[in-house]
């Protein structure tokens, strides 16, 4: 029965970062139209600029939430307005700029790692915080970890409420449902785009420090995180924000279950479920 | 001026071109140094790759990011049985498998929409990577494998046949009607598929056929890299540089890939030289304004200035 | 003889019946018209007939035989051709190699490159685009475009020929001679379905009309009766 727990938890635990990526690529993908494969990258800058803040200044890094949330989400705003907006004029169609947007991304990811290297080298880092173990119904977790999923879930709420109660949120809404009627009534739609652009790499920016407090950093730890995020949009269906949420919760349980039975599979476990959602069931759990 | 003299030139001009090169590259063992003959079965590498890359990726516009895993599966087979066959034998192998994969993949994603095609792709080398990974560790107990060396020389020369066979291949699929259904296919591809095309069907095999050129050069360049680990073999950086170079050297001519690929790794091989930790960035670079403000490539740039020298554009009447 | 039949038709978007129960047939050597409001369900009706969407229950029969499930490219080859809406030929292929991918893999069996290429070359003429065949599609006219698209699915030797709106954004005279094309298309003995908005094109071609609105059957009959009909006065009054 403790096992149980500890597998559930354990799992719940991944799945609050999970959960929080894959919202940030489902605004970048769902909304923005951008399949952005350098997502991870930007979960890799806010861990590494919350190392720095916390190594060089001792900056505690639940603060640094407020510097590299803001920080990723300036940089993706900027990428989206000069980059991505230009490929949307250049591009002969929606299915073009997907493809162009793509390999945009692809470059991004080499450019982004690279330099991340020459900043801060190849090596693994970490730092210790909040590392004692918390006890929960004879299970132990470590607390850096529970404040992570507590973290996860605040910011999921917030972003739910954002999405639902502010004029901006609405807007965002619309053009996840269509964006060019939604420019039609008035919504500045590049702007929005941009907006959720950087929203995304806001979340995953926001991963990233969650992620630095509980586990070793290295510049090349994004591809991973993109790979599940990719699955966990599909397992919550593509272009369905609330999908991507639950779908990052329910894909850290079965690798949680995976980890338990046999370490070292949970990716390979995941790209098996990939494989059965293609075959019976693209369209996700919450997906059009 | 009359079309087919200008026809009739291209062809005679291409033509001696492509004679003097083949000259150049089967003797070049006999009047080059070791290290050209070694950079040159790299150039060998990237331009099967390449130019299988946009065999199929091109005129569909499926992106596929699997090529350092057909790649590397060429690559293991080298790996696993070079000890017991013989090396032709092996390269055939390591391509077959590939191809099987390539099956496998196309036929589970390529009767869907593009992007999860391209998902898919994207994570396979990552996902292949940590099951071998995994698999070595925990089943067979190894981290590296040693694989059997041939001669340098010998690689060079089998991959420059590789080479001949891929571009032979990748001209005659482009001429064929496959070649007109794979482009249609990058059009409309439902339209396509009314007019008879079993696209599916299309997209598997030409997907599968590149990916044998992939694990065929994978299981040569083996010998010559001696040791190789999973994550040497399943180098994401393989699935990212073909697509730099094809994009730089254009897509719309068979020769596009080749010069791109060409030009770019004597530019790589430069750079992992003098200055290692920043030719990902540089090509990263390379790759983004390539995108941005020349998308039609090198071959875009060599056919304007081919027009704008040598003929106009057909009148519409 | 019944070459196309269907019963039951159903096609669903969501909660929305795009297209309900309908019961259709066309025989052999007329010329059928689909009319109806926007939205009415037409395209969405070839859609299901040609596979282009997988239709929610029902049944479509070609030449007696079960056509439901089969993949377009099947369909095709057993003799049903359509065109769409918006014109989608192949841009960047020149005109006479978008028909000839019809000669080539439009019939089940295996036509060599000299005898498509004839045929392809015998259909640009007989669309009237001889003299433009080595021109890449996007640089035609629409009207052009449209005898491509409509050359591109001859190629494929159909009994039965759909076509979508073939008259939409053509000009008075360019209507007339899309109304003459077809007339010659059934002097091959093509049956034909035409959608079409422009009234007078469709009841002066067709024997036989259907309405549709909301995505059921409202009406079928002669063109007289289509015109005089309470009914489809009334659906198109109200729009």
């Amino acid at each position: 029965m403790i096992k149980i727990l500890d597998i559930v938890i354990a799992g719940l635990l991944m799945g609050g970062i999970y959960a929080l990526v894959a919202v940030g690529l489902s605004l970048q993908y769902g909304v923005a139209r951008v399949l952005n494969v350098a997502h991870g990258e930007f979960i890799m800058l806010g861990a590494f600029i919350t190392w720095s803040l916390y190594t060089l200044a001792g900056i505690n890094p639940l603060v640094s939430l407020v510097i590299c949330g803001p920080t990723v989400f300036i940089i993706g705003f900027i990428l989206y307005r000069t980059v991505f907006t230009r490929l949307r004029t250049m591009s002969a169609s929606p299915a073009a700029f997907e493809g162009n947007s793509m390999l945009a991304c692809f470059s991004l990811l080499f450019i982004i790692q690279n330099v991340a290297i020459l900043i801060w080298g190849a090596e693994l880092k970490g730092y210790s915080y909040l590392p004692f173990a918390v006890n929960i119904a004879g299970a132990k977790f470590a607390a850096n970890r529970l404040v992570t999923l507590g973290f996860a879930l605040a910011i999921g709420v917030i972003f739910y409420l954002f999405l639902a109660r502010t004029r901006l949120g609405k807007a965002i809404r619309a053009a996840a449902q269509d964006a060019g009627t939604a420019g039609l009534v008035g919504v500045n739609i590049n702007h929005v785009l941009a907006l959720c652009f950087g929203f995304g790499a806001l979340m995953a920016g926001l991963a990233g420090t969650l992620l630095s407090m509980s586990y070793e950093i290295q510049p090349a730890m994004g591809l991973e995180y993109t790979v599940i995020a990719l699955v966990v949009i599909v397992l919550g269906g593509l272009g369905s924000i609330p999908g991507s949420f639950i779908g990052g919760f329910i894909l850290g349980l079965v690798g949680s279950i995976v980890i338990y039975i046999e370490p070292g599979l949970a990716l390979v476990a995941y790209y098996v479920i990939f494989i059965v959602l293609l075959l019976v069931k693209p369209q996700g759990i919450l997906g059009k | 001026m009359d079309m087919s003299a200008l026809t009739s030139r291209k062809f005679v001009v291409s033509g001696l071109l492509i004679l003097i090169l083949f000259a150049f590259l089967v003797t070049l063992p006999l009047s080059f140094p070791g290290y050209t003959i070694v950079l040159f079965s790299t150039i060998f590498m990237y331009v099967i790759l390449t130019l299988g890359w946009v065999m199929f990726s091109g005129p569909t516009g499926y992106i596929s990011l699997a090529t350092a895993a057909f790649f590397g599966v060429g690559v293991y087979t080298s790996a696993i049985i070079g000890i017991a066959l013989p090396l032709p034998l092996v390269i055939a192998i390591g391509g077959a498998a590939s191809f099987c994969l390539a099956l496998l993949v196309g036929a589970l994603t390529l009767r869907l929409r593009g992007t999860y095609f391209i998902m898919f792709t994207f994570g396979l080398v990552e996902l292949i990577l940590h099951f071998v990974l995994w698999w070595e560790v925990t089943i067979t107990g190894t981290t590296g494998r040693m694989v059997p060396t041939v001669g340098n020389t010998t690689v060079y020369y089998l991959m420059l046949i590789l080479f001949v066979f891929l571009l032979l291949t990748a001209y005659l699929i482009k001429r064929s009607r496959r070649g007109l259904a794979l482009q249609s296919i990058g059009e409309y591809e439902d339209a396509a598929a009314h007019t008879g095309v079993n696209v599916t069907m299309v997209k598997v095999t030409t997907f599968a056929i590149s990916a044998f050129f992939m694990g065929a050069a994978g299981a040569i360049m083996a010998t010559r890299w001696t040791y190789i680990d999973p994550k040497i073999a399943f180098n994401p950086l393989l699935s990212f540089m073909p697509v730099v170079m094809a994009i730089f050297g254009g897509m719309g001519q068979l020769y596009g890939p080749v010069i791109g690929a060409a030009l770019l790794t004597y530019l790589e091989q430069f750079l992992i030289t003098r200055f290692p930790y920043y030719y990902m960035l540089i090509f990263g670079i390379i790759m983004l304004v390539v995108i941005l403000y020349l998308p039609e490539g090198l071959a875009g740039l060599i056919q304007k200035l081919w027009q704008r020298t040598f003929g106009r554009k057909h009148e519409v009447t | 003889m019944k070459l196309l039949e269907g019963t039951g038709v159903t096609k669903h978007f969501g909660g929305l019946a795009a297209v309900s129960k309908v019961d259709f047939h066309v025989e052999q050597g007329e010329a059928l018209g689909l009319i109806g409001p926007n939205g009415a369900g037409k395209t969405t009706l070839f859609n299901v007939i040609s596979a282009a969407l997988p239709l929610k229950s029902g049944q479509i029969r070609f030449k007696g035989r079960n056509i439901t499930g089969l993949k377009p490219h099947q369909i095709c080859r057993l003799g049903v051709a359509r065109t769409f809406q918006s014109v989608k030929i192949f841009n960047h292929m020149p005109v006479l190699a978008n028909v000839i991918l019809g000669s080539y893999y439009g019939t089940s069996s295996r036509m060599s490159s000299a005898d498509a290429a004839r045929e392809a070359a015998a259909l640009v003429d007989f669309v009237g685009l001889s003299a433009l065949q080595a021109l890449p599609a996007k640089d035609l006219t629409l009207a052009n475009q449209k005898r491509l698209e409509v050359a591109r699915a001859l190629a494929t030797k159909p009994e039965l020929l759909m076509l979508d709106e073939l008259m939409a954004g053509l000009t008075h005279t360019e209507v007339g001679e899309a109304m003459e094309l077809v007339t010659r298309i059934r002097e091959r003995g093509i049956t034909i379905i035409m959608i079409e908005h422009v009234m007078t094109a469709i009841m002066s071609v067709c024997e036989r009309i259907m309405v549709l609105h909301h995505g059921a059957k409202i009406a079928e009959g002669t063109p007289k009766q289509i015109a005089t009909s309470k009914e489809v006065i009334e659906v198109y009054l109200g729009e």
